[in-house]
């Protein structure tokens, strides 16, 4: 324990010896977490800094780490934006098993140690925006999903991927609360293109240290093109499908959630306007509402994957 | 000593706008004190409301006259939290773009219905005074009846916003369909009796 706190708590720079080599982003020493098992540590010892420029740069000041890990949706946990940093200490991430299944040629049950095991983890600054207008930046440590999804050789008819979040009533309140409407488990999904392109991230850390149970411990995805419900928190099972997979949100109210789920100014949510956004953190006194932008920004690297759809009709 | 006990119940009504306007001071109110700020005062309109019509029940059940000397000023509250609610959305979640508030307002319809809410409330308040209420007549108790009307709308404008746990408005709404139920109650026996 002591050593993953140390090692996660050091100053930007001193892991890696030279500037411009370093992590962006360093969760304050105080605030840091132990790994959740020793196998983590020798993982997060080498992270590639994100890039200072190229497709995945943002000059963005980054949200801090106490509001990133403070202000969560993660229902499982409670419905207030305070409950999961504070309903989730008893939630156990070791030992943590992943079932893929489905439309590959490696399905099965895999301890997550041999998930991560042959991925380098990088850091990713990525926007994230909610469908509740809102949106941060963050550091995210991870990796790509694609190189993750290859590994079980998705066949010819794998057209989708289902994801599912773990649900544990013992640890999880929120999943024990009778007035809670959505039906556990909380289940997402993506086109194989969208699961496949180069942006969407797997992350297992956020400023520099392992993820805390609020953000989707262990292994949570990064969808930054796509509202926040579409990325996933808590994932024990994988599945390649053929056919389009029920998405939480899309099932509780079709008319509000699609599947696509994309960021789209143009495209307003019953009950959320969509043209601008709160970037957080936000005083009273210093208030920044900023125009959100199609895809998120990121339409370079994702919009080809859409030419020809009505966005409006598949949102 | 009445004038004391009406100056400590004005009091008592402000505690919740001065709670809110200190943690609002000291940012007290996380990354987002915009939506928080929305929330609460919009939460304390509610219970206003519900306040403001419990007063005649209780007499009704108790006896006890004093409880309506002070129903004007509890409903006038739960228009002053309502102006606040409506302020701060406008300010902190539109700010101040006054073509998205039409857009929001015909569009959108938990704003349709929490609008009509509050328009209801301000036609109640300007009525208010006793010079209008005499210059009303009649009038003035069909008109103030709209109040039963404000709490449905503002309790479908809480619902529709929420995502998904209905723990609490269902507590709002028991309170509401019991303030409404009685009066219903009484309304159909004086017409059998």
């Amino acid at each position: 324990m002591a050593v993953g706190a140390a090692m996660a708590g050091s100053l930007p720079g001193m892991a890696f010896g030279q500037d411009g080599d370093a992590l962006k982003a360093r969760a304050p020493m105080s605030l840091s977490r132990s790994a959740p098992a020793s196998w983590w540590e020798p993982k997060f010892a080498d992270i590639k800094p994100a890039p200072d420029s190229g497709p995945y740069f943002t000059g963005e000041s980054l949200t801090p780490y106490e509001d990133v890990t403070r202000y969560n949706n993660f229902y499982e946990f409670g419905m207030d934006k305070g409950d999961p940093s504070s309903n989730s200490g008893r939630f156990e991430v070791d030992p943590w098993s992943v079932e893929i299944a489905g439309e590959c040629d490696r399905p099965g049950t895999y301890n997550l140690e041999d998930i991560l095991n042959p991925h380098a983890l990088e850091e990713r600054i990525y926007r994230l925006r909610c469908v509740e207008a809102w949106s941060m930046v963050i550091p995210w440590i991870g990796f790509p999903l694609a190189d993750l999804l290859k590994r079980f050789e998705p066949n010819s008819r794998a057209r989708f991927v289902e994801f599912q979040t773990a649900v544990v009533p013992e640890t999880m309140p929120g999943v024990r609360s009778p007035f809670a409407i959505i039906r556990w488990p909380y289940q997402e999904g993506l086109r194989i293109d969208e699961a496949m392109n180069e942006l969407t991230f797997m992350a297992v850390g956020v400023y520099g240290n392992y993820l805390p149970p609020q953000n989707g411990a262990p292994m949570r995805l990064i969808i930054p093109w796509k509202y926040g419900f579409k990325s996933i928190k808590s994932i024990v099972r994988i599945n390649f499908t053929e056919e389009m997979p029920n998405t939480s949100w899309n099932d509780l109210q079709p008319n509000e959630y699609g599947f696509y789920a994309n960021v789209n100014p143009n495209v307003h949510h019953p009950r959320w306007r969509q043209d601008t956004e709160r970037r957080l953190p936000q005083t009273l006194f210093s208030r920044s509402r900023i125009d959100t932008l199609m895809f998120n920004g990121y339409g370079e690297q994702v919009a080809h994957m859409y030419e020809g759809m009505d966005l409006a009709r598949y949102y | 000593m009445q004038k004391a006990v009406k100056l400590f119940v004005f009091c008592a009504c402000l505690v919740p706008f001065c709670y809110l306007f200190y943690l609002a001071w000291t940012n007290s109110l996380g990354p987002d004190p915009g939506e928080a700020l929305a929330r609460e005062s919009g939460e304390w309109t509610f219970r206003f409301l519900l306040a403001t019509m419990a007063i005649t029940p209780i007499q009704q059940f108790t006896g006890w006259r004093i409880t309506n000397r002070y129903r004007r000023m509890v409903g006038l509250y739960s228009l002053f939290y309502a102006c606040c609610h409506f302020l701060v959305y406008l300010m902190f979640l539109l700010g101040f773009r006054w073509l998205a508030l039409s857009e929001e307002i015909f569009e959108r319809p938990y704003i349709t219905v929490g609008f009509s809410a509050f328009v209801i409330l301000l036609a109640l308040g300007i009525t208010s005074p006793k010079s209008m209420v005499r210059k009303l007549g009649k009038n003035w108790k069909r008109l103030h009846r709209f109040v039963y009307l404000a709490v449905v709308l503002a309790m479908f404008h809480m619902i529709w916003i929420l995502r998904s746990d209905f723990g609490e408005a269902l507590l709002y709404g028991v309170f509401a369909a019991a303030l409404l139920g009685v009066r219903l109650i009484r309304y159909l026996r004086s017409k059998t009796g």
